[in-house]
């Protein structure tokens, strides 16, 4: 399946093991990626704070050139913010022609056009609606027999559920758990799974924000969870980089390795954590890869 | 006529013990109300069960619960729609969050919504001199605030703040909405003292997380969240206001990154949010305070080749062709007068029908897309943005 391939700011920046655990699992699950390297930031809800119109027209001319790629299926994500921020300038977009053609005149200028319609579909929503758990389950090379896995699944993907058309058709606020499962984990249910990191408001109440972190790390400490999965990276900023700093803040040892969702499924799929990059994540992810003593050599220092 | 099964929370604070959860079977028609099934259970079991209402009739936000686990109008929610979120057959119903518990699934408004409502000056203050007659409003004006005159007071998005739960002195979804109803009102005096008081709070404006908790939460449209982004929007860009939270500052920068490099140059949004808009802003005093106090964090980092030196002095940024674009778009719209800028509602313009013959695009164009055609987008399915005009759009 051919996809135009959205990878975010963030993926490309802090977070580099996440673009490129992308890179590794596609050709396992058949996905040919076209990089939408000329798309410029989603503007996470920020620009959006700032000028409306503004993150609308940025986002339609990604939309743009999303439509523009050759033979894809559809536009994929791997940013549960960029899926949000998005889908709510496509919304606005898609619900009024007028205004469609309104921002389709500043994009006129470079000769571009977003036409109303557009897929734009995390990977998460891709794994489950478009290659099937039952497909996925079959390519499972390294079940992830007894690793207990705690969904968080990040504000901008769960909600509004009528925007992001969760239903009971599509429950979308359930795929992570139904992939955990596909892969051979055992799900975690755990207070923080649908909760907010607290990474918007880092910059403006760190101590807010790190209790937020902290409080959901400790509720999956508490339930046993051996590690987290997140699609958003932001999210994986609060709750991995700045873990030692929401340690402090909470007053106890948290140790939670936290997961981007390719690098759960390239382990299962046989890929070595190293590839992964796991060696990079602010907490090692001991608790992950010791259930395979051939998996734990494969990481750095582990 | 059919049987539901209510799981209710019991809870008295005088009586010294722990809350229970409390199981009665009532006889109602399905499409009646999980208010209606509580007051039987009270008239026929046990009349000691504490639960607030008036209206019955979704319009006095007297009997918020949460219902499920999510938040609900209690007279709102039918018993055959509540049955489909129960998960064991049973409806659960419980107070709301965030605010402490009076009696059963009663909850103190007045400690906690109506003292935050009261902290945001909720009315309005006269512009001078005072009209001889009536005030003359823009009609847009008051469309623009009737989104946030919607809410009853029913505390469901205070309920599930989660920037509350752990920060219980933000002023929260419901205050602020309702300060934008007086900060989109030209008759108001004090718009900018309103926003500066709100943006300099560390539990105001910037203390909202974006989760769209409330937006969900909402009966009525409201949206609190889209609120609380307008009022930044007016305080951060319309009055330039820099307050001690970062979060104009915050919001300028991550703006002026895009539009210099196309995409986010991660590693100068922090020293800029504290500092200022400038690349010299990880000099000044704030942002030096806050690097030294991130440099466990930067160290590790570093350490483990989550961030590379390069990464952090040298930005990814976009091909120069494509900078250009994104910085003809930024003039063009941010170059707008006040009074051209285009701001979609869709809680007001709501959804155009399905098949209208689309603006932008040819007629062929949408056909094309509708069918899938060759090397281009398959056509949106059921379940994407806009595809369902049907229900009342809530932002």
């Amino acid at each position: 399946m051919k996809v135009a391939y959205w990878p975010g700011c963030v993926s490309r920046g802090f977070t580099p093991e996440l673009h490129g655990s992308m890179d590794k699992v596609a050709p396992l699950l058949d996905l040919e990626l076209v990089e939408l390297d000329r798309a410029s930031c989603c503007g996470a809800g920020v620009i959006a704070e700032h000028n409306q119109e503004l993150a609308d027209t940025l986002n339609a001319r990604t939309f743009a050139l999303a439509q523009q790629v050759e033979g894809a299926e559809l536009m994929m994500n791997i940013c549960s913010t960029c899926q949000g921020a998005q889908t709510e300038c496509q919304e606005r977009l898609d619900a009024n022609a007028e205004y469609r053609a309104h921002v389709n005149e500043t994009l006129g200028e470079d000769g571009l056009t977003y036409e109303k319609g557009l897929t734009n579909k995390n990977l998460l929503w891709l794994l489950v609606e478009e290659i099937g758990l039952e497909e996925l389950r079959s390519r499972v090379k390294r079940p992830l027999t007894d690793l207990r896995v705690g969904p968080f699944y990040g504000c901008y993907i769960v909600r509004p559920t009528d925007r992001l058309g969760i239903d009971e058709a599509k429950p979308r606020d359930t795929y992570l758990g139904q992939v955990i499962e596909a892969l051979g984990g055992t799900v975690v249910d755990y207070a923080g799974a649908y909760k907010c990191c607290g990474f918007p408001i880092i910059t403006m109440n760190k101590e807010v924000s790190l209790r937020q972190a902290g409080r959901h790390l400790g509720d999956a400490v508490a339930a046993a969870a051996d590690c987290l999965v997140t699609p958003c990276p932001l999210c994986h900023l609060n709750l991995d980089l700045q873990q030692p700093l929401a340690e402090r803040m909470v007053g106890s040892e948290l140790r939670m390795p936290v997961l981007h969702l390719p690098q759960l499924l390239g382990l299962a799929l046989g890929l070595e954590p190293q590839e992964l990059g796991m060696q990079r994540h602010v907490v090692k992810p001991t608790s992950v890869i010791d259930w395979s003593t051939s998996v734990v050599g494969g990481v750095n220092g582990g | 006529m059919p049987e539901f099964t209510l799981r209710l929370r019991r809870y008295d604070p005088d009586a010294g013990e722990a809350p229970y959860w409390d199981e009665h079977t009532i006889e109602l028609e399905s499409h009646q109300s999980v208010l209606e099934g509580i007051l039987q259970a009270r008239a026929r079991f046990d009349g000691s069960i504490g639960i607030r209402c008036s209206c019955r009739a979704a319009i006095c936000g007297s009997c918020g619960v949460r219902i499920n686990g999510q938040p609900a109008l209690a007279c709102h929610t039918h018993l055959d729609q509540a049955m489909t979120g129960a998960r064991d057959g049973v409806i659960e119903v419980e107070p709301m969050g965030n605010m402490p518990v009076i009696k059963d699934l009663i909850v103190d408004m007045d400690a906690v919504h109506w003292a935050k409502i009261r902290r945001v000056t909720p009315w309005l203050i006269n512009k001078e001199p005072i009209p001889e007659r009536e005030y003359i409003v823009p009609h847009e004006a008051m469309v623009d605030v009737t989104q946030s005159m919607a809410c009853i007071q029913c505390g469901a998005c205070v309920s599930d703040c989660l920037s509350m739960e752990v920060d219980p002195l933000f002023i929260g979804p419901a205050a602020l909405a309702k300060a934008y109803r007086f900060v989109g009102d030209p008759r108001d005096a004090q718009h900018f003292s309103r926003l500066k008081d709100l943006a300099e709070d560390p539990h105001g404006i910037y203390d909202c997380t974006h989760c769209f908790k409330c937006i969900e939460a909402c009966p009525k449209g409201v949206a609190p969240m889209s609120q609380i982004m307008r009022l930044r929007r007016v305080a951060g860009r319309d009055h330039q206001i820099d307050d001690g939270n970062n979060g104009g500052r915050h919001e300028r920068s991550f703006t002026n990154l895009v539009r210099d490099y196309g995409i986010l140059w991660e590693a100068e949004v922090l020293p800029r949010s504290y500092g200022g808009d400038s690349r010299l802003a990880k000099l000044s005093p704030r942002a030096g305070g806050e690097l030294l106090e991130s440099l466990p964090v930067i160290a590790k980092a570093l350490l483990r080749g989550k961030v590379t030196p390069k990464g952090v002095l040298k930005p990814h940024r976009l091909p120069k062709d494509d900078l250009k674009q994104i910085k003809r778009i930024y003039e063009t719209i941010e170059g707008r007068e006040a009074g051209e800028r285009f701001e979609l509602n869709l809680y007001i313009s709501g959804y155009d029908e399905e098949q209208e013959g689309a603006g932008g695009a040819t007629p062929d164009a949408a056909s094309d897309a509708a069918q899938g055609g060759d090397g281009g987008q398959q056509g949106a399915e059921a379940g994407q943005p806009g595809q369902s005009p049907e229900g009342s759009p809530s932002r």
